[in-house]
């Protein structure tokens, strides 16, 4: 290798990057990687895909038309409102904070919409801006109150959750429930999808997905810095190609991949982007890991604070939208129920730490993936309210155990 | 460096450089009713470890949070490079050349060596405007400094310093601190959670530093220390500055006898 990498041998994403070729060095450097990763506490996504995956065999044994593409689809449609506020809700959990306003924003947004579109003839496009606004307004100042006057996060949204209610309850006023028909409104939960745009959409990630790893990895050659091996970029891009076409052939065989799962989708790949490759994401996990070393680096921690309760509320409140268009209505019941603690439960179900500064965007997509399956599945077998409800509660319970355990590793492994 | 020069500098002691490349002079600072430091001159030269000697509450720390812009202070004079100037931030200190590795290194762990080390000072890839990182520039520079520092224990710079030995550690937080075109390294009591080795480690790593041509502020309570990294060592005591000691004309005794008061050096 180049003279620099004497430094460092294993640079580059992976630990331990391989310096050979073939097939066999790619297999043994991601086990090596896996067995470093699980040792020092690392965990990453490595037990909720675990988790997904013994709870999707478990209740396909108890009902054949779990995995069918209908339920699927169903399902797709079932964690677009959790899995968008999720999202929201991974940022605040990177911080270290918690915002438990989320529900009530979603709700108070979207009577908002009905309101405007409906009572007072906005059109369409007007009133999504104006609840996107109202979101991102509420989440700014729960933000600064939060990071001003240094109020703990928790008591904030915690009193946002019940103003924030009551300002819903508000806007409806009497009637509780306003029914939303604008087919350009509704048209985000209720439409799919047509096959061929589904397949496109789909390999045009894969294909951009392995451009850009390419592209990057090319770039660290000519830079004379180590990369990663072609065999193991080449088996990660088949998983995800995998994975990605698996799902819209799954979809397209009942009606197609849902709009709003193509929404979650996109969102979550952009905050992702957000999060890993832009300064303002690394200033994220820097607050988030210690905001005294930020502060010191220069960092207005304060700005960064404020900037994510924005983006939580923002994104609550397209939660709420999507919510109003599933339902095709605004009503007191909408970001109630158990909302809150299915995108709370989603996001550290996902793997994003309760401490602070460990976790990925994915977190909110896999976590809610995890729920909804729980959820849907126990209805399809039939169970009632009160064992679902014991059932999320306890796997919330075991994924935060993880998390404090592995938390409690890499302080041990902190060498 | 004009090493040979054997000219007597003007302040205590200095008979390396004629300009010090940091002047502090009859610096006081009160907090209340305690006086911190009264009329502390302070000097340090380029290529020059200076320690900072003197028992708990004696000023120390206090001195070093004024030349890092924490603390303003009440009285005295700041000259930078022959320049007065009035240091009123950490930023504004930064901006200068003066970086401070504080005791807690100000590390996040979360973060990798690479994050760390530009943490707050992030090459960013063109187009600016999306404030994209440019990691692939900032792992060669940081690798860079390392190989420049001749830090060869940090196995990957790609792994989250919470991984890291605090030797390691330490070491991530000094070739932070000088990465950035920095004149003066402040370094407080960067040895004290750390065993034999590692303590060897980073002492070689602050020689590497004089080396660079960088003033080197050390505070530490270790003697066996400073003699092993200091060409000079200023004791402080109860807010003044009581004595100035060259390494080789000094025994850790007459330092001790400084620091308590039992001798004027």
């Amino acid at each position: 290798m180049e003279p620099s990498s004497e430094l460092s041998p294993a640079s580059g994403q992976a630990i331990g990057a391989p310096q050979r070729r073939g097939p066999r060095s790619a297999l043994t450097a991601l086990l090596r990687d896996l067995r470093l990763r699980v040792s020092s506490g690392e965990l990453g996504a490595l037990p909720v895909v675990f988790g997904l995956a013994l709870i999707w065999t478990y209740f396909q044994a108890q009902d054949a038309h779990f995995l069918t593409a209908r339920n699927l689809s169903n399902l797709v449609l079932q964690i677009s409102v959790s899995g968008t506020i999720a999202i929201g809700v991974v940022l605040v959990l990177l911080l270290g904070e918690i915002d438990l306003s989320v529900g009530s924003v979603a709700g108070a947004t979207a009577a908002i919409l009905g309101v405007l579109t409906v009572d007072d003839n906005w059109p369409w496009w007007a009133g999504i801006v104006a609840m996107l606004a109202a979101g991102g307004l509420i989440g700014a100042f729960q933000g600064l109150w939060f990071a001003v006057l240094r109020v703990p996060s928790f008591v904030v949204t915690l009193a946002g959750l019940l103003v924030w209610l009551g300002v819903q309850l508000h806007v409806l006023g009497d009637a509780g429930t306003l029914n939303v028909f604008d087919a350009r409104i509704t048209a985000i939960a209720s439409t799919f999808l047509p096959d061929a745009w589904g397949w496109g959409l789909a390999i045009v990630a894969v294909i951009g997905y392995a451009g850009s790893r390419l592209f990057e990895d090319n770039q660290r050659r000519r830079a004379g810095m180590s990369s990663r091996s072609l065999p193991v970029l080449v088996v990660q891009t088949a998983t995800i190609a995998v994975l990605l076409l698996g799902a819209v052939a799954v979809l397209n065989s009942a009606y197609g991949v849902p709009t709003a799962g193509v929404l979650l989708f996109a969102l979550v790949a952009f905050f992702d982007w957000l999060a890993r490759r832009t300064t303002f994401g690394r200033h994220i996990y820097a607050v988030g890991g210690y905001a005294e070393a930020a502060r010191r680096a220069g960092i207005s921690v304060i700005r960064i604070r404020v900037l994510v309760f924005t983006l939580a509320g923002g994104l609550a409140a397209v939660g709420g939208l999507i919510s109003t268009a599933r339902l095709q209505a605004a009503s007191t019941q909408t970001g109630g129920g158990t909302l809150l603690l299915e995108s709370i439960a989603a996001a550290v179900i996902g793997g994003a730490s309760l401490f602070g500064g460990r976790g990925s965007v994915w977190a909110a997509l896999l976590g809610a993936l995890v729920i909804g399956s729980v959820s849907n599945g126990l209805d399809l077998v039939g169970q009632p309210a009160d064992v679902k409800y014991m059932v999320e509660g306890a796997i919330l319970l075991l994924a935060v155990t993880i998390d404090a355990y592995s938390r409690r590793r890499l302080t041990v492994t902190g060498r | 460096m004009p090493e040979t020069n054997l000219q007597r500098g003007d302040a205590g002691g200095g008979e390396r450089a004629p300009v010090p490349i940091l002047e502090l002079t009859a610096i006081s600072k009160h907090f209340g009713a305690v006086e911190a430091l009264s009329e502390v001159d302070f000097e340090v030269y380029p290529a020059e470890v200076v320690a900072l000697a003197g028992d708990n509450g004696a000023g120390k720390s206090t001195l070093l949070k004024v030349i890092a812009g924490t603390h303003a202070p009440d009285g005295g004079i700041v000259r930078f490079d022959g320049a007065e100037v009035n240091i009123g931030s950490p930023r504004h200190a930064t901006q200068l050349g003066i970086e401070t590795v504080y005791q807690d290194l100000a590390l996040c762990d979360n973060l990798d060596v690479v994050a760390n080390m530009f943490l707050g000072r992030e090459s960013i890839a063109a187009p600016t405007a999306l404030r994209r990182l440019a990691e692939l520039d900032m792992e060669r520079r940081a690798l860079d400094v390392l190989k420049q520092l001749n830090v060869t224990t940090i196995k990957s710079v790609r792994s989250p310093v919470a991984t890291l030995s605090g030797g390691q550690r330490q070491s991530v937080a000094i070739s932070r601190a000088v990465m950035w075109n920095s004149k003066i390294v402040l370094l407080d009591e960067p040895t004290a959670a750390l065993g034999v080795a590692q303590t060897f480690q980073v002492l070689e790593l602050i020689k590497r530093l004089r080396v660079r041509g960088l003033g080197v502020v050390l505070i530490s309570h270790n003697l066996h220390d400073v003699f092993e990294v200091a060409d000079r060592i200023i004791v402080l005591r109860l807010g003044r500055r009581v004595a100035t000691f060259k390494r080789d004309a000094a025994t850790p005794d007459d330092v001790v006898a400084a620091i308590t008061g039992a001798r004027r050096g």
